[in-house]
């Protein structure tokens, strides 16, 4: 197994940590892992992305340039990495901000609204962890209980009350994605 | 009058135990070499050679190691309180000082001089200020007097081209880092006494962990200030210490001692 | 087998320097490495008593250095490009010294300000000197989060071996990305004293003195000369170098640190293509591997040399394959990464599209 990912949206949309519970549960699973943050001021309130890498063998290069899944949450997102998904590979996004949507038609393409959803359950928080359920129902690399043991490892301890709600997000992606 | 008495005034010197016995490279009736022998004395006196830490960086005293027999570090120019910091922070418990001139602190290593005092470092600087770069063959320094000739003032320093002497002194004084601050000089017998009464002072500070000591001694450069020994003392007198007058500039309050 | 941690790289080498025992740190805060200072100064005092300090410029930080090493305890720094740039004075005068200690540039694209995004553009200036007058830093170039764990160590016992100072050469990709990670266990801090350091001395010994100085050029020729006899020995001993598939291979991409990975990322793409790519990595950048390059250079059709920078040690590893075989290079710059997909296509390029 080699999945090779990249998580891009706005800063504070948890675009990192998604990149990073999907490497600690990776760890759990004994998986090489290897995660990629874009730097710099495009973290202040620009977009950001982390290059994603899980794998069952040593991983070789953590830049890449051609993803097996792109999970964008919004619409520069889609923009950039849309010619980035492998043929057959996977584009996963959040369509609730998105007016544009992406036009390839060799890939598979799911759209969520996942703002939207967040919303109803009260809390914008929970959108990447909605995305990540989607993401785990489309390409199941990882059990959903190692996934919340990566949630606890990268959630600090003083956020622990909120893992009953980051759980429920991430079945709920799972339940969107037909 | 008892014997005994009678042979202990009549010693008027004794070449301390710390300073090594070689002839010195310093020019006859340089302030480095009275500045030395007192620092040895101290040294001797307070029993401490196997806790201190020298450190001399570039200028005349450079091979102050070749002098002092205690364990030394050599460091770049302008560098010598940041390795005085480095060393102190590992060796807290061992006393540490650095030894610069003008031109080494008040130039090239005003940052780290500053910094160093501001943070309280525990440890003593010895600032030898004479006006002028010595090694280097008598060139401006920061602390050069307005008017006064140098190799690269010839016509005197211009303060409104060159800039105004510098007093270091003053300003890490209002440092609240400073502990003990002073100005002094070795040009005659009582100010000897007054300058190693302060380093002696400086080191029992240092072992009460009490901040950055900082002592200036305003000295003389008979080579570069083209004077006799004598005259070049005179010169200080009269052209120095109305500028660079001396006393204290910061001491501790009653309660804290 | 050790305790496993996700680790981002500036942080691994922070937990590294705590495990290592090392005594104190003195560093300045740069992009892309300031995790390295928040990560000591929220750990290392409580668990080790090691000294951390923010120094007021990386000037004093490695002159600091200077006088805690010294004093024979287990000290490091650490900063990117710039930073290191303002540092080269005082390496100078630790190499001269002799003073061990670990210093690690996390790499961002120069000249000047440049960008703070990654690059390798220090190689020449961490090899070949760096400062000012004959010495050496012993480089190794880790490509993993685990290497600059190990290394950190591993420096620290070089460094004590050769009383000279160690660097790391990373990059900013290194220093941010996350990896996984098996931790060494905690090393206790030493408490010898070496027989040179300045701690204060006893009456039963001389003193030692700690200079780089020596106004008789005859004498400061004979210290020159000990220096380079202790390099010749570290080039004796401490090469060490990564080959993979070298034998039998048609063309051997060759790269150091980051891009050595992208490189073995391409090298699998020409895999699929059915043509046969061996590795040279070189581990310590100084010294060289140069033996390496010359035991391959009339085995195969060409080297293809890939750096982040305008060709640095492409010029090492022409001093290598000896003019044996053709040597192509591809270099981004400017903090620029290149893509495994890009190093192939500039590979089938150079060597098989007839093109050049």
């Amino acid at each position: 197994m080699l999945e090779e990912i990249i998580i891009a949206g706005f800063g504070g949309q948890g675009v990192l940590s998604m990149g990073q519970i999907l490497c600690y549960s990776g760890i759990m699973e004994n998986k090489e892992v290897s995660w990629m943050p874009s730097y710099g001021p495009e973290m202040r309130g620009g977009t950001a992305n982390c290059i994603t890498i899980i794998s069952d063998e040593k991983i070789s290069s953590p830049i890449i340039a051609k993803f097996d899944t792109v999970i964008a949450l919004n619409q520069p997102s889609v923009d950039k990495f849309e010619n980035a998904v492998k043929p057959n590979g996977v584009f996963l996004y959040d369509s609730t901000n998105v007016i544009k949507p992406p036009t390839r038609t060799d890939i598979k393409i799911y759209k969520l609204e996942a703002s939207n959803e967040a919303l109803k359950m009260k809390n914008t928080k929970i959108l990447n962890m909605i995305m990540l359920g989607a993401f785990l129902k489309i390409r199941p690399i990882i059990k959903l209980e190692n996934i919340i043991a990566g949630l606890k490892k990268v959630l600090p301890e003083r956020y622990h009350n909120l893992l009953p709600l980051n759980e429920q997000a991430l079945k709920k992606g799972m339940e969107l994605v037909n | 009058m008892n014997d005994t008495l009678h042979l202990a005034e009549n010693l008027v010197y004794k070449r301390p135990k710390t300073l090594i016995n070689v002839a010195m490279h310093y020019c006859p009736g340089c302030g480095h070499s009275t500045t030395h022998k007192i620092l040895c004395e101290v040294i001797d006196e307070l029993n401490i050679q196997s806790e201190v830490i020298g450190v001399a960086p570039v200028g005349c005293s450079v091979i102050a190691y070749d002098y002092l027999n205690i364990d030394m570090q050599e460091a770049a120019h302008g560098r010598a309180s940041a390795v005085a910091t480095g060393i102190k922070r590992v060796l807290p418990e061992k006393l540490v000082f650095s030894y610069q001139g003008d031109g080494d602190l008040a130039a090239i290593g005003t940052a780290e001089t500053l910094h160093t005092c501001n943070r309280g470092e525990n440890i003593l600087i010895i600032f030898i200020n004479n006006a002028i770069y010595g090694m280097t063959g008598g060139q401006m320094a920061p602390t050069t007097l307005e008017n006064m000739k140098s190799t690269t003032t010839p016509f005197g320093r211009n303060v409104r081209k060159m800039g105004y002497p510098i007093k270091m002194t003053d300003l890490v004084a209002t440092l609240p880092g400073t502990y003990y601050v002073t100005r002094q000089s070795v040009h005659t017998p009582a100010n000897v006494r007054k300058t190693k009464a302060a380093i002696k002072k400086a080191f029992e500070y240092q072992r009460l962990d009490r901040g950055t000591c900082f002592i200036e001694v305003v000295s003389n450069c008979p080579s570069n200030w083209k004077m006799t020994p004598v005259d070049s003392n005179k010169w200080l007198v009269e052209n120095m210490l109305p500028f660079y007058s001396l006393g204290d500039l910061k001491v501790p309050s009653k309660e804290e001692n | 087998m050790g305790e496993l941690k996700l680790m981002k790289g500036n942080e691994a080498i922070a937990e590294a320097a705590i495990r290592a025992g090392a005594d104190a740190y003195f560093g300045y805060p740069i992009t892309p490495q300031s995790e390295v200072l928040e990560y000591l100064a929220n750990e290392a005092e409580k668990r080790t008593g090691m000294v951390i300090l923010q120094a007021e410029s990386e000037v004093a930080a490695i002159n600091m250095v200077y006088g805690a090493g010294g004093t024979g305890k287990k000290v490091m720094t650490t900063s990117s490009s710039p930073g290191i740039s303002l540092m080269q004075e005082g390496l100078s005068y630790i190499a001269c010294a002799e003073i061990p200690c670990l210093l690690v540039n996390v790499v961002r694209g120069g000249p000047g300000l440049g960008t703070i995004q990654p690059g390798q553009s220090d190689y020449l200036q961490a090899t070949k000197g760096g400062g000012h007058g004959d010495y050496k830093l012993l480089v190794l170039a880790p490509n993993s989060i685990q290497e600059m764990v190990d290394f950190v160590k591993e420096g620290f016992d070089l460094a004590f071996k050769y009383r000279n100072p160690v660097l790391i050469l990373t990059d900013g990709v290194l220093g941010q990305m996350m990896e996984k990670v098996e931790l060494f266990d905690q090393i206790p801090r030493s408490k010898e004293i070496p027989s040179w350091a300045t701690v204060g001395k006893p009456p039963n010994r001389e003193r030692n003195i700690l200079t780089s100085l020596n106004l008789q050029p005859e004498l400061m020729e004979k210290h020159n000369e000990h220096l380079q006899a202790k390099y010749r020995e570290i080039e004796k001993n401490e090469i060490r170098v990564e080959t993979i598939n070298c034998e039998g291979a048609d063309y051997i991409f060759t790269s150091f640190g980051l891009t050595s990975r992208i490189c073995i990322k391409a090298a699998q793409l020409a895999k699929e293509k059915g043509i046969k790519i061996g590795i040279i990595r070189p581990i310590t950048v100084y010294p060289f591997p140069y033996e390496t390059y010359a035991k391959y250079a009339d085995k195969v059709k060409g080297f293809f040399d890939v750096e982040m920078n305008a060709g640095q040690m492409l010029e090492d590893v022409k001093l290598g394959v000896l003019g044996k075989a053709p040597i192509k290079f591809h270099g981004r710059m400017g903090g620029m990464v290149p893509t495994p997909d890009e190093v192939f296509h500039v590979f089938e390029e150079k060597f098989l599209g007839g093109k050049e």
